[in-house]
């Protein structure tokens, strides 16, 4: 069996980041989006970390560390942003969600 | 098969079960990101993402990093994904999981990321001679530890990425007055 190298790992990384952007180009429902964007940093750690492992040092782990800090805070921020939307549109569909003021 | 048992045995990896397991969490993975983007229901994709962050963090121990697969599971599995049901549940109304799941541009977005994976296919056949054959090992400290000392310092000195801490909790704090309040009825 061919053994596992670093090329595997960034084609995995590379297909989640496909899927990533898929969702968020098609689908309508915005928390289906942001869930999108979540895998697009999945995709990206996961990436780092198979070129920590590949160059031997730690640099990449603590990058995808403060990539999923990074993710935390955005992902809290975005969420308030369409609880605060919601409340005043009633609507969770992208396509409604097209005036900057009303 | 020998130099590949070689190369596998020299950086301490058990030549049989590896390619197993790293077929096995790179199919859920990948498969669950496909549930993610199809299910019409958003709780399904919600759990559907959480079997993808799980997947992910058995796939970063297989790359020897348990302490980021641990800060997967418990900030991304145990935390991010539980906020994102929580508001699911807040805002999830009926008419949303009977209307059209994909925008009306959707061969639009497809071609668009159709095109991005043909060029990350093309990147990786022309530059797969950039990549070792082998990997390299660790060194012989624990990873915890080691991740520790470049976050926060040895022995009286700032770690290489103190700063970068430091400035990551301001982001959260950011984050959270942030969330309540843009939450909050009346400001």
């Amino acid at each position: 069996m061919v053994p596992i190298t670093t090329l595997h790992y960034l084609v995995v990384a590379a297909a989640l980041f496909v899927l990533g952007v898929i969702g968020v180009l098609t689908r309508r429902n915005v928390v289906i989006v942001l869930m999108s964007i979540e895998l697009i940093l999945n995709a990206v750690n996961l990436n780092l970390v198979a070129f920590s492992r590949m160059w031997g040092n730690l640099n990449g782990q603590v990058f995808a560390i403060f990539i999923v800090v990074d993710a935390a805070a955005e992902a809290a921020v975005g969420l308030g942003i369409l609880i605060a939307f919601f409340r005043n549109k009633e609507t969770i569909n992208v396509d409604e969600i097209d005036l900057l003021k009303w | 098969m020998n130099p590949a048992m070689n190369s596998a045995l020299n950086s301490g990896m058990a030549p049989v079960a590896t390619p197993f397991f790293f077929y096995m969490l790179a199919g859920l993975a990948v498969v669950g990101g496909l549930l993610v983007i199809t299910r019409r229901n958003a709780v399904h994709s919600a759990l559907a993402l959480i079997v993808t962050l799980l997947a992910v963090a058995g796939l970063y121990l297989m790359l020897y990093a348990p302490f980021v697969a641990g800060v997967q599971i418990i900030v991304y599995a145990g935390g991010i994904m539980v906020l994102f049901l929580f508001v699911i549940m807040l805002v999830n109304i009926e008419r949303s999981s009977k209307e059209r799941r994909f925008n009306r541009m959707w061969p639009v977005g497809l071609g668009a990321a159709c095109a991005l994976l043909a060029l990350f296919v093309s990147a990786f056949a022309k530059g797969k001679a950039l990549f070792p054959e082998g990997m390299m090992s660790m060194p012989e400290s624990s990873n915890t530890q080691q991740i520790a000392t470049m976050l926060y310092g040895d022995a009286g000195r700032m770690g290489q990425y103190t700063f970068a801490f430091e400035i990551a909790s301001l982001l959260l704090l950011v984050a959270i007055l942030g969330a309540v309040i843009m939450t909050k009825k009346r400001i």
